[in-house]
């Protein structure tokens, strides 16, 4: 096998480019802050949920019970989790596969987010399952009648797919020797990487089609594998505004906001789209007088539509506010929280009225999100501490830099 | 032909003995909690759970100028296309087709729940207090390979066998339909409809009742199309979105490599 090219390693230190010191080399940085020691703290907790858990069963931890069968880990962590993963197969769709190069300075980033996000989801899963034990046996025993089946399948896929691409990352700096094979295999990787997620996008919305009669009108439909695929579309381009914003003030990673732009208005025409497929369906199905019905579910649905879509369309194509960076912002954290807020109607709002009884999350269920989330944080600056994660500035296109400082100024 | 089970809510007389009788052929414990729960002050345990797979529900009724007591077994309706089955993605639950049981396989089973979400009735229930839970559902004395098999021997199921007011009738699913259609047609008190008959796309389980049976907790609303049909609708396509789509992918992709490779050699040409 050829060797690495040397130009691509020139960013590393001298004493990094052993093949063997990669590993075991000291250089692996930390910064330990006292923010960074309340997160290890909240993932210490939640590994020790997650053991107890694990071996005490399901009623010494959470408030799931006959009624609900999915509470906080499925609603949150499975649903919510994949849906804001997102920005990894839109981003690469459009970076990499489009090859729009301008949005290569973020695809990075939300490959890191996604693939840590999917790792979340995974565990979470894993502890969920009654016979965490038997979590193999649909790989084998194919249940291909059930949405629940290709969901697993691909999530488990596109997880694998992902480890991989973050090779060609990781072998900058470690088992430099592979680097040259993962370029080679990115083609495949990155078609697969959008493929998979386009398909269990949609079926985790399919989940709920047998819950015909179950799930209230506002949610239940036939189009809900549409509006999940859509909804995780665009709420890339916020979750990449929103690393971005954060990884930039703690990275000096400044990306263009040009950038963000462009990836918002794609969400923007998507947002539309939705917003039309929406209509058309709740006519189609003649239910409105349940959205103006004034009851909970009518108030949270109008609820979720404003605040995923119609605040933010109105950012999106409002000159005034679309030219501001921290409206972009404002824009993602809406997006990003109305997507979350979509997935929990779905999961709860919805459900509420046929499944009667109570569930509320309980501390150990909240702790245990909390601190997974936590984990996903810290791990995700460790990598971006070792890692060419943020493309530095002389790498984004010159041209593209000077609209930037255009626009800054 | 598979099999069924006709309860005529109008000759039962609420003694559960069917209760007990599938508590002790199914070797289940008695009080799942320890403290008994008792509903309406009647009714326990007020629903079916991971340890009690049928229970019956007793109602009080008002009439003309009188109160009178209904009283309704529930348990696993085995439908004839069930929905947990198609549901089970690791193919612990299945239907035989010989008897119509719709039957779990504990060995099989993830504990993923989602059974729980798809059943139209809320059979599925889940131990939620152990370590390693297993599915808590009506098996319809169905255990070829068991010591609790019993409709795979032709026996009648345990609740069956014990009812001493034949509310409860085994047999075959066509002839008890036959059955349920002469005795509403002879006696007048009947409500003219065969809860069970048409209900997504059937169930083996067949309920008769002068008594309107929402009282108990049954749906009106399931319509008569079988719910893996909702599924299987969407399903269908995944195939084809998921070839189509990278055959789609991978032409964009050497087409948008292509353009951009032309672009530079422009550039490069002219620089």
């Amino acid at each position: 096998m050829k060797g690495p090219v040397t130009a691509e390693k020139e960013w590393l230190p001298e004493d990094w480019r052993g093949e063997i010191g990669e590993l075991t080399g000291k250089k692996w940085r930390f910064r330990m802050t006292p923010a960074r020691v309340v997160l290890l703290a909240l993932g210490a907790i939640s590994v020790l949920i997650t053991v107890y858990r694990l071996f005490a069963g399901h009623e010494a931890v959470s408030n799931l019970n006959d009624h609900w069968p999915w509470g906080l880990w499925i609603g949150f962590n499975v649903l919510a989790g994949v849906a804001l993963a997102g920005g990894g197969y839109s981003t690469a769709l459009l970076a990499n596969v489009l090859h729009v190069r301008k949005f290569s300075v973020v695809a990075r980033s939300a490959l890191l987010v996604s693939l840590l996000s999917y790792l979340f989801v995974m565990f979470s899963l894993f502890l969920d399952i009654g016979k965490w034990y038997n979590f193999w046996r649909p790989f084998v025993f194919w249940g291909y009648h059930s949405v629940l089946f290709e969901v697993f399948w691909c999530i488990s896929l596109y997880l694998v797919v992902q480890l991989l691409e973050f090779g060609e990352i990781a072998t900058e700096r470690v088992l430099t020797g592979w680097h040259a094979l993962f370029k080679k295999a990115m083609p495949v990787l990155l078609i697969a990487g959008v493929m998979l997620p386009t398909l269990h996008q949609q079926s985790l919305g399919g989940l709920y089609i047998i819950a015909v009669g179950k799930l209230y009108p506002l949610w239940w439909s036939m189009l809900i594998p549409v509006f999940f695929l859509i909804s995780s579309f665009f709420v890339g381009p916020a979750m990449v505004t929103l690393v971005s914003t954060l990884a930039g003030r703690a990275y000096r990673w400044t990306v263009p906001t040009e950038v963000l732009q462009k990836l918002i208005r794609v969400s923007g025409v998507l947002m539309l789209v939705y917003l039309g497929l929406l209509v058309y369906d709740l006519s189609s199905r003649g239910v409105w007088g349940l959205v103006f019905k004034g009851n909970l579910e009518g108030n949270m649905f109008i609820l979720e539509v404003l605040w995923m879509l119609i605040i933010p369309l109105v950012i999106c194509w409002t000159p005034a506010l679309f030219n501001q960076r921290k409206w972009l912002v404002v824009f993602g954290a809406l997006v990003g929280s109305g997507v979350v807020l979509n997935r929990m109607n779905v999961v709860f709002t919805g459900m509420a009225g046929y499944l009667g009884g109570h569930y509320f999350p309980s501390l150990m269920e909240w702790a245990l999100t909390i601190g997974f989330i936590a984990i996903t944080a810290l791990v995700y600056m460790f990598v971006a501490e070792n890692f060419r994660i943020h493309a530095r500035e002389e790498e984004i296109a010159p041209e593209v830099a000077e609209v930037e400082k255009g626009v800054v100024a | 032909m598979s099999k069924g089970v006709l309860v005529d809510v109008t000759r039962c007389m609420g003694c559960k003995s069917c209760q007990v009788a599938c508590k002790s052929w199914n070797d289940l414990p008695a009080n799942v909690p320890d403290v008994p729960e008792f509903s309406d002050g009647l009714n326990s345990p007020a629903e079916t759970n991971g340890y009690t797979y049928t229970t019956v529900a007793i109602r009080t009724v008002a009439r003309e100028d009188d109160y009178v007591l209904r009283f309704c077994k529930r348990q696993c309706m085995h439908c004839l296309e069930p929905a947990c089955v198609s549901a089970c993605f690791a193919r612990a639950l299945q239907r035989d087709p010989q008897t119509g049981a719709v039957v779990y396989n504990q060995n099989m089973c993830v504990g993923c729940r989602y059974c729980m979400l798809a059943c139209p009735f809320n059979i599925p229930k889940f131990q939620w207090d152990k370590t390693f839970p297993i599915i808590g559902k009506c098996q319809f004395c169905f255990d070829p390979n068991g010591k609790l098999n019993r409709i795979g021997q032709g026996l009648a199921p345990a609740c069956v066998r014990t009812c001493p007011t034949s509310a409860l009738q085994f047999g075959e699913r066509e002839a008890l339909l036959k059955e349920a259609r002469e005795r509403i047609k002879k006696n007048p008190a009947y409500i003219k409809h065969i809860y069970g008959e048409k209900e997504i796309g059937g169930t083996a389980w067949l309920y008769i009742s002068d008594t309107p049976l929402e009282i108990f907790g049954f749906r009106q609303d399931l319509g008569t199309r079988p719910l893996p049909e909702y599924t299987a609708s969407y399903l269908k396509f995944t195939p084809y979105v998921a070839v189509g789509w990278t055959i789609l992918l991978t032409a964009l992709y050497l087409y948008t490599k292509r353009r951009e490779a032309v672009e530079e050699e422009k550039k490069s040409a002219q620089g």
